[in-house]
């Protein structure tokens, strides 16, 4: 509250710079978010006016068993996804804050796949899975697996969509337990180790609880990618076998753009921005992380 | 968050800054209209006979006014493409499609010419087609598409090689194909390919299965827009045998992790690790160009056995009777008559023969004497034969619905291959699907 005149001075950004980031969240986000809340009042096939329907989608959404499998497994990925990526990535992350003589090299190798488009990455996984003449053909024979059925299990192709997710977000959520464990004073290490407090002591009542906010964005960002999560499953399984891997979006992206009943997409859609929405507020306001408390509190 | 509002916000500056990027960024949305009034885009479907398609628009464009552009769409996305074009600027003036279901939604909303009377303009060009292949492109009692590629029937093929190694004929009846399924198993060759991963193959297995045990009429009836002929005991008898091959390991262990897009189900066939393949007859020019020798020298074609108490008949054919141009409504004037000039020279001499020198069968009437030059002579007589002497052509099921019951139909067909519905479960979903 020191004084307008002083940010003024310092050339403090106003709201005028926002200006082009808010024109931009309008129109290409705000807008079509609006247009799709109406859009799933509607009934609309892409090609006449949309008529309105009044909650017609919305009661159908309410009853549709298609709509109830997604969501469960829109779940259950979200819930896999944070399970696997939290602790290699916080792992990774803390390792690659070091200081050894190999780290620069390897943590540039561990961050490409961050590099590459998804749609390129979800192609080079699903020849690798190739039942035939993928990789996983091959070590599925030495091994003695039998045939490497993954992509036609149910549980197989949900549990490669999430390892395929995790395989391509490990290494930005990595990145930014990085950042935060480089954030970390050294004096709390040493004091630490005054105590006698090994490695994996430090790890446990130091670098952990410093990372808490870090934990909070990483989940929350981990959650609403994974409820909203597509390209993958559209490229590696196209929501099958049968709909074992028809999540959310997918399921939105076969309603609207393969059926064409835009209507109910729009409901659909709209209901995963409430969920998704939801769950990160929920998420921020159990963590505590909205009230913006420094880890650093007294030093 | 606090958000502190800035006074300068309301700076005159501020707002023009806001209104030229605004204005700029709803320009670019709507360009590309006016821009063209002399051209006409053309849409395709990119593949190998794309060519034939460029040439015919080139030869088209030296002799007149109003230019054609060819559009080369990749093909994975054609149909949502073409779907979500239509209706805006940026709709394509001619362009290729499916027929029926592919089509007939913009038939409802009046954006197609209707080409009734330029087909009947000449005698050449109204007795051009075979009957059973323009049929695809009739709705409501009009014609809204011209045929412009290859007739497409599915044909069950097979590997020559393997059969005689163990002494076996190609099978003409149900019991054969289930002797055969368990000799092959016994000789740990894969009876058959699927690529179950794309569900429009093992949708092919369950319309050929309708039609030798319910008869061509049950599909008709459903096709008709009759939803409860679904629940004709031959749909759930066809999938009840489509869920038995499965049970019999007809399709191998992981048939549904094998996808057909890719060509791994090909190259798996090609390689002699399955016997049998049932797919559309374009599966013989992908084979000549991926495995050459395979194609020349090991790969057998036959019609899909019958059941013996089975209402259908063996000269029945499912697939794509032929690919069609149609003509976007809003032309009109000028360039209403130039594509109309361009829909007719698919009929022309140089038009058919690179056709059939791409390995196509055109769906025109009389093209017997032009087969020699097909680089399969025989395997082009085979297909001609099965489309003249069709008794009934029945088209691909996803591409004769329309979007939206396709969508549910595929759907329930990917569930029941994979072991989420029974046959009687399969035939109740489909019943529900308007």
């Amino acid at each position: 509250m020191a004084g307008r005149r002083r940010a003024r001075d310092t050339g403090r950004p106003g709201v005028l710079w926002a200006v082009p980031g808010l024109l931009f969240f309008g129109l290409f986000a705000a807008a079509p978010m609006v247009l799709v809340a109406w859009l799933s009042f509607t009934s609309w096939d892409g090609l006449s006016a949309p008529t309105w329907t009044g909650v017609e989608n919305w009661t159908r959404l309410r009853s549709d068993p298609a709509m109830h499998r997604a969501l469960r497994l829109s779940l259950l990925l979200t819930l896999l996804s944070w399970a696997f990526q939290t602790p290699v990535a916080l792992l990774l992350g803390v390792w690659s804050a070091g200081h050894q003589r190999s780290r620069a090299v390897l943590s540039a190798l561990f961050f490409l796949p961050l590099l590459a488009s998804s749609v390129a990455l979800a192609l080079v996984w699903r020849s690798i899975l190739d039942p035939h003449f993928g990789l996983a053909a091959d070590v599925a024979r030495w091994l003695e697996l039998g045939d490497a059925n993954v992509l036609g299990s149910p549980r197989g192709a949900l549990l490669a969509v999430a390892f395929v997710a995790a395989w391509q977000f490990i290494p930005f959520h990595a990145l930014l337990y990085q950042g935060g464990a480089r954030q970390i004073p050294r004096s709390l290490y040493d004091a630490a180790s005054i105590d006698g407090a090994g490695t994996v002591r430090q790890f446990f009542a130091v670098t952990l609880p410093q990372l808490r906010n870090t934990v909070v964005t990483s989940s929350v960002l981990m959650v609403v990618g994974s409820l909203t999560y597509f390209e993958t499953v559209l490229i590696l399984t196209g929501g099958g076998p049968g709909s074992a891997t028809t999540i959310v979006p997918y399921l939105m992206y076969e309603t609207g753009f393969r059926a064409f009943d835009l209507g109910y997409a729009s409901a659909v859609a709209t209901s995963l921005v409430v969920v998704a929405t939801g769950v990160s507020l929920l998420m921020v306001r159990l963590t505590g992380f909205g009230r913006m408390r420094s880890t650093r509190e007294g030093m | 968050m606090p958000f502190d509002l800035h006074p300068r916000l309301r700076t005159p500056a501020a707002t023009l800054a806001g209104a030229v990027l605004l204005a700029g960024t709803l320009a670019a949305c709507g360009s590309g209209g006016p821009s063209r009034a002399q051209t006409l885009e053309v849409w395709t479907y990119q593949d190998a006979s794309t060519h034939i398609q460029a040439e015919a628009v080139e030869r088209f464009n030296e002799n007149s006014d109003v230019q054609l552009e060819l559009v080369e769409i990749p093909g994975a996305n054609y149909q949502e493409r073409m779907r979500t074009a239509m209706g805006t600027p940026n709709a394509p003036d001619i362009f290729f499609n499916w027929g029926s279901g592919s089509i007939s939604d913009f038939v409802q909303q009046d954006m197609l010419v209707d080409l009734t009377d330029t087909l009947a303009e000449t005698d050449e060009l109204r007795d051009a087609f075979v009957p059973t292949v323009l049929a695809a492109a009739e709705i409501d009692g009009g014609v809204y598409g011209v045929p412009m590629r290859g007739v497409q029937p599915v044909i069950l093929f097979h590997n020559t090689e393997l059969f005689e190694q163990v002494g076996a004929e190609p099978p003409t009846t149900w019991e054969e194909m289930e002797e055969l399924i368990e000799l092959f198993q016994e000789e740990g060759v894969t009876p058959v390919a699927l690529g179950g991963a794309d569900a429009w193959t093992s949708l092919m297995w369950l319309e050929y299965l309708l039609d030798r045990i319910g008869g061509a009429e049950v599909w008709q009836q459903i096709e008709s827009g009759d939803t409860e002929a679904w629940g004709d005991p031959a749909v759930v008898a066809g999938a009840q045998t489509a869920l038995d091959l499965i049970e019999d390991g007809a399709f191998g262990s992981t048939f549904l992790s094998n996808a057909y897009t890719n060509d791994g189900v090909s190259t798996y066939f090609a390689q002699g690790r399955a016997a049998m393949h049932l797919m559309g007859s374009w599966e013989y020019g992908s084979q000549l160009a991926n495995a050459e020798e395979f194609a020349r020298e090991r790969l057998g074609y036959g019609t899909f056995p019958v059941f013996t108490d089975g209402a259908g008949e063996a000269s029945t054919i499912v697939g794509n009777p032929n690919n069609y141009w149609s003509v976007n409504s809003e032309l009109e004037g000028e360039r209403l008559d130039a594509a109309l000039e361009f829909l007719k020279h698919t009929t022309d001499d140089t038009y058919l023969s690179a056709l059939v020198a791409n390995g196509d069968i055109p769906g025109t009437v009389g093209v017997d004497d032009r087969l020699d030059d097909h680089p399969d002579p025989e395997f082009a007589r085979f297909q001609y034969d099965l489309i003249t002497e069709a008794s009934a052509f029945t088209q691909s099921w996803d591409q004769a619905l329309p979007n939206r019951a396709a969508t549910e139909m595929m759907n329930a067909v990917d569930d029941l291959f994979s072991g989420g519905l029974t046959a009687q479960e399969f035939a109740d979903t489909l019943r529900g699907v308007s």
